[in-house]
C-alpha cells in the first residue's frame, strides 16, 4: 500500500532481493533441495522405477514433486535414493547426532542408546578442544574449570573416558 | 473450540473487555493487558534481540505423515495428540484451539502473535472465507496461558510442531525448555525415529534433531549502513537462514528478520545451539551495534530526525497502512533504545508492532473493517497508545 493505492508488484527472485523482497521458498535450502528433487537426472539421484513405500505406497517419484514423503517407513523404503539428498542439505550430515526418544520403541531402543552415546562423546570432544583452546590463549582459570567439567562428564558412563570415541556410530 | 478438562475456550487473556458481545464474538484488546513472552522486551540484548525461538518437529510412529494421511487418519492423530497434550502436564494453564472450527480472524490473530505458521491458519483446502465456516482438514494447537510461551501445533506439515519462545537473546533457555516439554510429550506418544536420520519428519530438511532455533533481531542500524545485505549473504554462506517478521516466505517488516539454523542433521541440538548462540547471533548484534554507533557519530542530525520525524508521524498520522505503521515503529524502537525517546518503553513499541496487525485491529476494532478502515484504525489505535499522559 502506498498512498493508499495497492501496489501489485511482480519481481524475478533477484529483483526481488534488490528490493529487500524474499520469494516464498527461496531460502538457499529449499532452492538446493528443490533442484535435487526435481532434476532428473542430477548427481546423487538414483533413478528406481516403481518403487513405492509398503507402508503409504507413496512412489520416490511422487517425493520428488511434492517434497513431502508419505510416512516414517518412507526412509526406510528410499534410504538408498534420500541419503545423497539429505547429505547435501545437511551440509554433509547424514548420521544423526544429539537427542533421542527415551523410550525404546521398537527396535529403536538400542538406537536411542547408541544416539545418547554419540552425544556424549560429541561433548567430550567438544570441551576438551576448548580446553586446548583455553591452554593456546593461556587462560588457566578457563582450562581448570573445562578440566573439572571434563572430568565429571568423564566419569558418567563408558564412552566418557577419553580416547574411545569408536564407540559413536561411524558417519 | 473444544470443550475439555485442562483447556478453555476462547482467545488468549488480555483480550476481555467490558464492551464484549459484538457479532461474532469479537472484544477489543487492551494492550496493556497483554502477557505474551516475547512482547515484554526484557531480558539480554534486548536492544537488537526482540526473542528467541525454538521449534521441535516430531511426529507419531507407524502414522502417516500429515500431507498423506486421510481426514479420519487426521481426525484420528488430532484426537490422540490433544488428548495426551491437555494431559501431560505441559504448563500450569494449556488452551487448545480446533483451527478447522476457528473463525478466520482468530487464526489469523494466532499467526499474528507467532502462534501458529500462515499453512496451519490457512489450512489444506484454502475453502475458508472471512466469515464462513471453515471448512478444511483437522488440526489444533495447544498454547500455554497467559504468557503464551509455549505452542504446539498439531497436523501441520508434521504431526507436532513444538515452540518454545523467550523475549531477547536467551536460545539456550528456549532448548532447556522445549527439551522438557518434549520429553513429557514424548512420555504418552510414540516418535517415529532412527538410529540414522534421528527424528523423522515430512520433509527430509528437517529430520534429525528436527531442531530449528531463531532469534528475532531487529536491524535498522545495518540497512541505514546499507551493510544489510552483507550480513545476509554472510549468513547464507554459513547455513543461516535469515527469514521475515513472520517466518519462512515472509518479508521483512520494520527491520525485523529471523535469523535460525538451515540443518538439522549430522549436528547435536548442543552444537546447533552453541553456534548460532556463541558466534553468529551474537556478530550480528555486535555489527548492528556498530552500524548504530557510526550512524550516531557521523549522521546524529539525521538519525534523530528519521526517530522523531517517525514519532511525530505515529503520534498524529490519521491513516496509516501496515508497512508504513511498521517502519515507523522501527524508527521508534530504534530511538527508545538510542535513548532519544524516554516517553515509552519496548514493550510498548512491542505491542504496537502486534496490535496494529489487521486481525489484531479488527479485534481491537471489535467488527471486521476493509482495508480502508483498517488504515483508520491503525491510526486510532497508535495515536492513543502514544499519546503522552
Amino acid at each position: 500500500m502506498r498512498q493508499g493505492a495497492k501496489i501489485e508488484k511482480h519481481l524475478c527472485e533477484v529483483c526481488a532481493a534488490k528490493q529487500g523482497i524474499s520469494a516464498p521458498g527461496a531460502s538457499p535450502i529449499e532452492e538446493l533441495m528443490g533442484k535435487i528433487l526435481l532434476t532428473p537426472g542430477a548427481p546423487g539421484v538414483v533413478p528406481v522405477k516403481g518403487a513405492s513405500c509398503p507402508s503409504c505406497q507413496m512412489t520416490f517419484a511422487e517425493f520428488r514433486q511434492g517434497g513431502l514423503l508419505g510416512c516414517p517407513q518412507c526412509y526406510e523404503a528410499f534410504e538408498a535414493q534420500l541419503t545423497p539428498l539429505v547429505e547435501r542439505a545437511h551440509e554433509g550430515g547424514a548420521q544423526h547426532a544429539g537427542k533421542a526418544p527415551k523410550r525404546s520403541t521398537g527396535g529403536d531402543g538400542r538406537a536411542a542408546q547408541l544416539a545418547a552415546l554419540a552425544e556424549r562423546a560429541e561433548r567430550l570432544r567438544r570441551l576438551q578442544d576448548e580446553l586446548k583452546q583455553a591452554v593456546t590463549r593461556e587462560d588457566y582459570e578457563r582450562a581448570a574449570r573445562l578440566r573439572d567439567e571434563l572430568r565429571q562428564a568423564s566419569g558418567a558412563g563408558p564412552v566418557g573416558q577419553p580416547g574411545t570415541g569408536g564407540q559413536e556410530p561411524s558417519r | 473450540m473444544n470443550a475439555g478438562e485442562g483447556h478453555e475456550g476462547g482467545m488468549p487473556p488480555g483480550e476481555g473487555g467490558p464492551d464484549g458481545g459484538r457479532e461474532g464474538g469479537l472484544r477489543p484488546i487492551q494492550g496493556h493487558e497483554l502477557q505474551t513472552e516475547w512482547l515484554r522486551g526484557q531480558g539480554q540484548d534486548t536492544d537488537v534481540v526482540v526473542s528467541s525461538r525454538a521449534r521441535l518437529a516430531r511426529n507419531l510412529a507407524g502414522q502417516k505423515f500429515a500431507a498423506k494421511a486421510t481426514k479420519a487418519e487426521r481426525a484420528q492423530t488430532l484426537d490422540t495428540c490433544r488428548s495426551w497434550l491437555l494431559q501431560a502436564g505441559l504448563a500450569d494453564r494449556i488452551m487448545w484451539v480446533d483451527l478447522h472450527e476457528a473463525p478466520q480472524l482468530e487464526r489469523m490473530q494466532l499467526v499474528e502473535r507467532h502462534l501458529i505458521s500462515k499453512p496451519h491458519a490457512r489450512g489444506k483446502s484454502h475453502a475458508a472465507t472471512a466469515e464462513g465456516k471453515p471448512t478444511d482438514d483437522p488440526r489444533g494447537v495447544a498454547i500455554s496461558l497467559p504468557d503464551e510461551r509455549l505452542s504446539i501445533m498439531v497436523n501441520e506439515e508434521d504431526h507436532l510442531r513444538v515452540q518454545v519462545i523467550r523475549s531477547g537473546f536467551a536460545l539456550s533457555e528456549c532448548w532447556r525448555a522445549i527439551d522438557e516439554v518434549d520429553d513429557r510429550v514424548e512420555a504418552g506418544l510414540d516418535y517415529a525415529y532412527s538410529a540414522k536420520f534421528g527424528y523423522l519428519t515430512a520433509c527430509p530438511t528437517n529430520v534429525g534433531t528436527g531442531l530449528r532455533i531463531s532469534a528475532m533481531v531487529h536491524l535498522p542500524g545495518l540497512r541505514m549502513s546499507g551493510d544489510l545485505e552483507k550480513v545476509k549473504r554472510a549468513a547464507a554462506d554459513m547455513n543461516i537462514a535469515v527469514r521475515g517478521f513472520y517466518g519462512e516466505g515472509s518479508e521483512s517488516a520494520g527491520d525485523f528478520f529471523q535469523i535460525s539454523n538451515q540443518t538439522t542433521l549430522g549436528k547435536s541440538e548442543r552444537k546447533i545451539i552453541e553456534e548460532l548462540e556463541r558466534d553468529i547471533v551474537p556478530q550480528i548484534v555486535e555489527y548492528e551495534r556498530i552500524a548504530r554507533r557510526m550512524l550516531m557519530q557521523k549522521r546524529r542530525l539525521s538519525l534523530e530526525d528519521q526517530v522523531y520525524r517517525a514519532m511525530g508521524q505515529l503520534q498524529n498520522a490519521r491513516l496509516l497502512a501496515t508497512e508504513e505503521c511498521m517502519q515507523l515503529l522501527s524508527a521508534v524502537r530504534l530511538g527508545v533504545v538510542l535513548g532519544m525517546i524516554k516517553e515509552f518503553d519496548l514493550a510498548l513499541v512491542n505491542q504496537l508492532t502486534l496490535l496494529a496487525q489487521p486481525a489484531h485491529l479488527q479485534k481491537f476494532m471489535g467488527r471486521e473493517l476493509d482495508q480502508e478502515q483498517r488504515r483508520a484504525a491503525r491510526a486510532l489505535l497508535v495515536r492513543q497508545k502514544l499519546t503522552v499522559k
